[in-house]
């Protein structure tokens, strides 16, 4: 429980830029270090975490604290997740309400915004390896890139409409077997 | 009663804010018309730029912030937990749901599509990320001046910090994050 605790609690502490910034972190302490999630469960709690109200990283500490330990599992990740951004803006909006325009805070942030991207770039590339093997995955994946990038779906539909084509598809190659 | 109605407002926007962070800020302008005196709607760009600029969920940082400024810390806290709440419950019963659910074939099919679209969406969230940290469209659409386009130092630092991925694999992500920190303030990014 305490290393569910502190695994969230960094997390939460050093995620930038909301929830798939979160992906590498959750990556690095879920699935590699503590071992307790795959990859494919992770991703999956994205997607649900997608399409069910809410703050998609709140969601997914949720989800993976739910695995591990049940109720109480999934009460401390979120509350862990949640946590250090508690105690940060609590203390911002007291003391530095002019935090963000500091320029050592905007210089930093510049920087931190490239690390993210290196960072998530990294993650994106493993999920293409995995995740990109059959015909039918590389074409959902673009329609689903075409959708949103061209067309400016919103991420549910999108979700939905990707559930449905899964379902399809799983019927129709049990059909011809 | 301040925190009754504090802990309404955001379990509603918790409980109908679908897709992530940024959708939680519709709902901080309709709040701050329905209670001018907990906070105005000029401070909502406010607690954007605050809540982007520290770590955590954005969704989250706004709700403290706001929360704060409505009612002090005990605001920050209601306002924080009612907005988590129903994701919480709601998760709490796929979770169970898909437990149950894990081994029927159509739980199972769903997945073959899920997987490579959310892939797909977080490609879409990786380009927004190099969009705004690596390339100054608007500047280049205000000059029309192809040059303008790239931040050079952004893209050096990305590339940079690539190489070193690439040779330590194991490097742990907080790592990254401090490098771009200290990068950023030294040269003035």
């Amino acid at each position: 429980m305490w290393n569910l605790f502190v695994a969230f609690f960094k997390i939460g502490l050093f995620t930038f830029g909301g929830g798939y910034a979160m992906l590498p972190m959750i990556q690095r302490e879920i699935v590699e270090k503590q071992k307790v999630c795959t990859e494919e469960e992770v991703l999956d709690y994205y997607a649900i975490g997608q399409c069910t109200p809410g703050v998609i990283a709140v969601n997914v500490a949720t989800f993976v604290g739910y695995k591990l330990k049940g109720f109480w599992g999934g009460a401390v990740a979120t509350f862990a997740v949640i946590l250090p951004s508690l105690l940060i803006i609590t203390v911002i909006a007291a003391c530095l309400s002019s935090f963000s325009s500091y320029p050592a805070v905007q210089h930093a942030l510049a920087g931190i915004r490239v690390a993210v991207a290196v960072l998530v770039f990294r993650t994106v590339c493993q999920l293409y390896k995995k995740n990109l093997r059959s015909f039918f995955a590389a074409l959902v994946f673009l329609l689903a890139l075409i959708f949103s990038l061209v067309f400016n779906v919103r991420s549910v539909y999108i979700v939905v409409g990707a559930i449905v084509a899964g379902i399809l598809f799983g019927t129709v190659r049990r059909a011809k077997k | 009663m301040i925190y009754l109605e504090l802990f309404l407002s955001f379990f509603k926007t918790g409980l109908f804010a679908i897709g992530g962070g940024l959708a939680t800020l519709p709902f901080l302008y309709e709040i701050a018309a329905s209670h001018p005196d907990w906070f105005t709607a000029e401070m909502v760009a406010d607690m954007l730029a605050v809540s982007e600029s520290t770590p955590g969920p954005i969704g989250v940082n706004m709700a403290t912030y706001a929360g704060y400024s409505a009612a002090g810390v005990t605001g920050a806290v209601t306002a924080t937990l009612s907005l988590v709440l129903p994701s919480f419950l709601i998760i709490l019963l796929v979770a169970g749901f898909m437990a149950k659910f894990r081994e029927n074939r159509f739980v199972d099919d769903a997945f073959l599509g899920l997987r490579p679209a959310v892939v797909a969406l977080i490609s879409v969230a990786f380009l927004e990320v190099l969009k705004t940290s690596l390339f100054h469209v608007e500047s280049f659409l205000a000059s029309k001046n192809f040059a303008a386009l790239f931040d050079i130092p952004s893209i050096l630092l990305f590339a940079a910090l690539l190489c070193v991925s690439h040779f330590f694999k194991k490097l742990h992500p907080i790592v990254f994050v401090l490098l771009g920190a200290l990068v950023g303030i030294i040269f003035k990014f």
